[in-house]
């Protein structure tokens, strides 16, 4: 059987799972940052207490970790559209998961920086 | 009742050694039987409804709006002008003085909110197979998801920058 008609444990499937975990995490971050946001309708100071933790260099981490689920679901969604509406879309799926994790790559390695560099700078000094 | 007249009757009428007699003919027409699918006045309403397309066609378009919406929010939170560190209230503050941005914020409430109910009550009909479970799993998802939806827009609404 020719690799190219097997869906099953391919980047077809494999894309498919990735879609679906990051949407599930992404939409349980959201209900807690809605949450953490109404603070500011309690004080100031209930806000900022809150917002310091989203500083600490731990949760500096997950926020990487965050902005990696984003971008997938987003650059993914995209590909999804383009499979669903482009008439060439499911015969270069393959291809454009390729580019989407090449996109990826080149943003979360942008990402690097701005995200978890102050995270650096607290645990090692500056 | 002999096997072989049977046999010689029942070759290619397709009746079978009970009957013994050609069930259909020219005076006889076989029923004519429906496409088991086929919609019909007596479908019930609700299955002819285009729900599921239209939430098909929401995750889509909803989507593509939310790409914009969501990256250029990370990018003003997260990478523009000191990043994370920037953020308390005085940021809020001055984000939400300009309706700009407080409609900016309630569209992408309101599209992810519902672009990731929608999502989960997906994933909840694939996984869970019980109907109680079903049931309990979607109601918790929908008060959830109605809470936060309008949380979020009260509090856009009704934020005071001199609270104190």
């Amino acid at each position: 059987m020719p690799a190219g008609t097997l869906y099953r444990g391919r980047e077809g499937m494999w894309s498919w799972v990735a879609h679906r975990v990051t949407g599930v995490l992404i939409f349980f971050f959201l209900f807690v940052h809605v949450l953490d946001t109404a603070l500011v309708r309690v004080s100031p100071e209930a806000y900022d207490d809150v917002v310091a933790t989203y500083k600490t260099p731990l949760v500096a981490l997950l926020e990487y970790g965050l902005v990696a689920a984003i971008l997938f679901h987003a650059l993914n969604g995209l590909r999804v559209i383009a499979v669903d509406f482009w008439s060439k879309g499911p015969r270069y799926q393959k291809q454009m998961l390729w580019t989407v994790v090449g996109i990826w790559v080149v943003l979360m390695v942008g990402a690097l920086y701005p995200v978890l560099g102050h995270a650096v700078r607290e645990v090692f000094g500056s | 009742m002999s096997t072989d007249t049977t046999v010689e009757k029942s070759g290619g009428s397709g009746v079978g050694p009970v009957e013994d007699v050609a069930l259909y003919d020219v005076d006889h027409p076989a029923p004519l039987i429906e496409a088991p699918r086929k919609r019909t006045s007596k479908t019930p309403r609700a299955t002819r409804g285009n729900f599921e397309m239209a939430a098909w066609l929401f995750m889509r378009l909803s989507g593509v709006v939310l790409v914009v919406l969501v990256i250029t929010h990370l990018l003003i939170q997260l990478v523009l002008d000191g990043g994370v560190s920037k953020i308390g209230f005085a940021f809020v503050a001055g984000r939400w003085a300009s309706p700009f941005w407080q409609v900016w914020d309630l569209l992408m409430l309101w599209l992810a909110m519902l672009h990731g109910a929608n999502g989960l009550r997906t994933v909840i009909n694939d996984y869970a197979e019980r109907p109680n479970t079903r049931l309990w799993l979607k109601g918790l998802l929908y008060t959830a998801t109605v809470f936060t939806i309008l949380l979020g827009t009260l509090v856009i609404f009704t934020f005071d920058p001199n609270i104190r």
